[in-house]
């Protein structure tokens, strides 16, 4: 008896989970969503009406296999504007998680955070700062990482202080449709293993998108990402990260995309156009963070209480193949704050070019011109190039862009059971 | 109906032995979880402070988490018959049937009150995190998933105590005690435990293959315990590490404040902070201002306090401890 009175408690709890929405006032979504989020079982689809529903604390989800579902991005919002306690707004640690038709607004740090999922489906969501361009904005508008088999499809990312659309330490990555705006990274792929990226706006950030390593995170060795078919124009929206988010601080206004410290991406098919300092930027680590790894690892601090420098990271840039894009308008008014930028657009009278690459090479890599096997083929004939020999001081410049023409094999494309 | 029939019947019959029974703690390792938390007979008392019922032993950390001033009063509970077996590096491997019991206190006009009781249960499908929360009259405690949260105020030698004491929820649970996913117990280690408490353990048969010598933590505000580094480490150890570790929610951060893997991050910029005041590090050697540790230990902002749940005032003698001990490294500017 008490068994059969369990299961009719837990059906309807169960019920409940998928129809309370309906029903409810959004004071009653705001005081029990959270309830709604622990007590879902695997399977749940926990659908939202239309409204704006205020939280004032992170809202968690750690059930696997729960859909949270409003009627649309700009019609159920969720709104964290005063946040009292916890850094995100939706945060899940899930397995076979799907978000849709859902608004993130004003949390205080990150949007929606998703840690260390697998198969997760962000659909549809827009995670925004509306006060818009504002350093004490969250870094990140949506923040997938540690995942496995991801899809963001057709979502919006605007406002954060850091990346729009973040995808870190992960594999196995589709990213598209989507539009990232007035971020200072419109995109970032971070430290991810096998990704594409198709089909998405990156425009008034202050950078499109950037595809690289960082060191001294757990996960290393980042590479295999297609980035092809986007728009990634217009993206002059001065930096407003503040210093403490480190390497996007340094990150020039008007850069379309840049790719550091990894291997095998390719670049195709891309409008890259109007972005004032570089649309196109090929580079080191140090060329774009500075030397912070190396000082740091020679530095007695560093050998007293061994901090050690990642050996597992690799900082150069290699095998990238950048064909078939549209490429006009770059590097008109590069952005002076960044020193080395700045003295280079100096020295060629004000302007930077189309595309921009440090010619650091491994001397592992052998004597060979290109061994870095930078490939530019067949992009607007009119896009400029410069290799601006950062070994040498800019001693031995190289602008034929011409010297880079090859070809690399295309990589695969990604795929992930969701996307197909 | 039947069975409870008999059941009474059988109580009528054994008076003694059911009222015996009430002695014992009583145990529930699966869903429904009892909605009072009295059904689990964990106390003889609770009004004027927590009497342990028998076999529920009381415990106490060297160097605790802060959590906002409270009291904590901590329990752990095994199945007769069973033991914990000894570890030196992480939590004791703790049978099925494990409780262990965390009550949270405030200073309240000449005595305290109490707030919440977590109990974490080592289930046969891992450990469940139940939250119960206190009536005014201090008589029982009510499971909930979201409780919430409950404003705070009394005066010490350090002046008016005045905030909102958020309670975390059953998800929260997960932020400090997940690792790679799986739920444990952060506290009873040999370290943080130390000797005295490892080897009462072992004499009430809680805990077998201790050995007599092992490392201890400092206590974080005990100089004669250890020196400055090693009360901060301490400190770090048990207030940190639960998040920053291999496997642990700010795994991604890339530091770790484990005691004996310490990592926290010298002249390291960090990976996804907000706005951290405009400082780019987590720790500058020899200068606490210019360190974002020691800037997040001082604030109570959501997005840039840290530990990022599970307190709502800054812990004053915490923050000088690790100020004076970023001031003690050798001074270095970071690039």
């Amino acid at each position: 008896m008490a068994n059969s009175r369990q299961v009719s408690l837990a059906a309807t709890l169960a019920a409940a989970l998928t129809l309370a929405a309906c029903k409810q006032t959004p004071a009653d979504i705001e005081k029990h969503l959270q309830e709604h989020l622990i007590s879902a079982k695997p399977g749940a689809v926990i659908e939202l009406p239309e409204g704006k529903f205020h939280f004032d604390r992170t809202l968690s989800l750690t059930v696997d296999k729960v859909t949270l579902r409003g009627k649309g991005m700009d019609k159920t919002v969720l709104s964290f504007a005063g946040q009292k306690e916890g850094a995100q707004g939706l945060l899940v640690k899930a397995n076979d998680f799907t978000i849709e038709d859902i608004g993130i607004e004003d949390s205080a740090g990150d949007g929606l955070t998703v840690q260390g999922g697998t198969n997760i489906i962000i659909r549809r969501v827009r995670a925004e700062w509306t006060r818009g361009a504002n350093a004490n904005n969250g870094p990140y508008a949506i923040y997938p990482v540690e995942c496995k088999n991801l899809l963001v499809e057709d979502s919006v990312a605007r406002g954060a202080a850091d990346a729009g659309i973040y995808v870190g330490q992960s594999e196995n990555v589709v990213l598209r449709r989507n539009r990232a705006e007035y971020n200072v990274d419109g995109f970032e792929v971070e430290n991810t293993e096998n990704a594409d990226v198709y089909d998405n706006i990156m425009t008034h950030n202050t950078g499109g998108i950037g595809v690289f390593n960082l060191p001294n995170l757990p996960r290393q060795g980042g590479k295999h990402v297609r980035v092809y078919n986007n728009q990634i124009v217009d993206n002059n929206t001065p930096n407003f990260a503040p210093k403490s988010l480190g390497a996007i601080y340094n990150l020039p206004t008007g850069t379309g995309i840049y790719v550091m410290a990894i291997k095998d991406v390719e670049i195709f098919k891309n409008k890259i156009a109007n972005n004032n300092t570089v649309n196109v930027f090929l580079i080191h680590f140090k060329t774009g963070i500075g030397d912070a790894v190396e000082t740091t690892a020679s530095s007695p601090i560093t050998q007293q209480i061994f901090a050690p420098q990642d050996k597992r990271y690799y900082g150069f840039v290699q095998q990238v193949s950048v064909h078939d894009n549209e490429i006009s308008g770059g590097g008109k008014s590069p952005d002076s704050r960044i020193t080395l930028l700045g003295a280079m657009a100096k020295a060629m009278g004000g302007s930077l070019t189309d595309i921009l690459y440090d010619g650091l090479l491994d001397p592992a890599w052998g004597k060979a011109e290109n061994s870095g096997q930078i490939c530019l083929q067949n992009n607007t004939a009119s896009a400029t190039f410069l290799n601006f020999d950062a070994a040498n001081n800019m001693k031995h410049p190289i602008t034929d862009g011409k010297k880079y023409s090859c070809t690399l094999p295309a990589l695969s494309a990604v795929s992930i059971p969701q996307a197909k | 109906m039947k069975l409870f029939k008999y059941l009474s019947f059988f109580c009528f019959l054994l008076l003694g032995s059911c009222r015996a029974s009430q002695k014992e703690v009583k145990l529930f390792l699966s869903e429904p979880f009892p909605q009072k938390l009295s059904a689990w007979h964990l106390y003889t008392e609770t009004r004027s402070g927590l009497k342990p019922n028998n076999r529920l032993l009381p415990y106490n950390l060297r160097t605790p988490l802060f959590s906002d001033y409270a009291s904590k009063y901590r329990f752990i509970w095994m199945p007769e018959g069973t033991t914990a077996q000894y570890r030196e590096d992480a939590v004791f491997d703790l049978p099925i049937g494990t409780i262990l019991q965390k009550s949270f206190a405030f200073p309240s006009g000449n005595s305290e009150k109490l707030i919440e009781t977590r109990l974490l249960v080592h289930t046969q499908t891992g450990w469940t995190p139940l939250l119960y929360i206190w009536n005014d009259s201090q008589t029982e405690a009510t499971l909930q998933l979201v409780p919430n949260p409950v404003p705070v105020k009394w005066t010490d030698a350090n002046g008016v105590h005045d905030f909102t004491y958020q309670i975390p929820n059953v998800n929260e649970c997960h932020e400090c005690h997940d690792n790679n996913r799986t739920l444990l117990p952060i506290g009873p280690k040999a370290r943080n435990l130390g000797k005295e408490q490892v080897a009462h353990w072992s004499e009430v048969g809680y805990l077998k293959g201790a050995p007599k010598e092992f490392p201890e933590v400092a206590v974080w505000n005990k100089k004669e315990t250890g020196s400055l580094e090693e009360r901060a480490l301490a400190y770090l150890d048990n207030n940190c590490a639960h998040c920053h570790q291999p496997g642990g929610t700010a795994s991604y951060t890339g530091v770790d404040f484990r005691y004996g893997h310490f990592q926290p991050g010298y002249c390291k910029h960090p990976n996804s902070a907000g706005n951290m005041h405009d400082l780019r590090y987590d720790i500058v050697p020899g200068n606490p201002d210019d360190s974002i540790l020691v800037y997040r230990l001082s604030s109570t902002a959501p997005k840039v306090m840290m530990p990022q749940i599970g307190r709502a005032s800054v812990h004053t003698e915490g923050l000088a401890l690790i100020r004076d001990w970023v001031e003690s490294l050798n001074k270095s500017s970071c690039p």
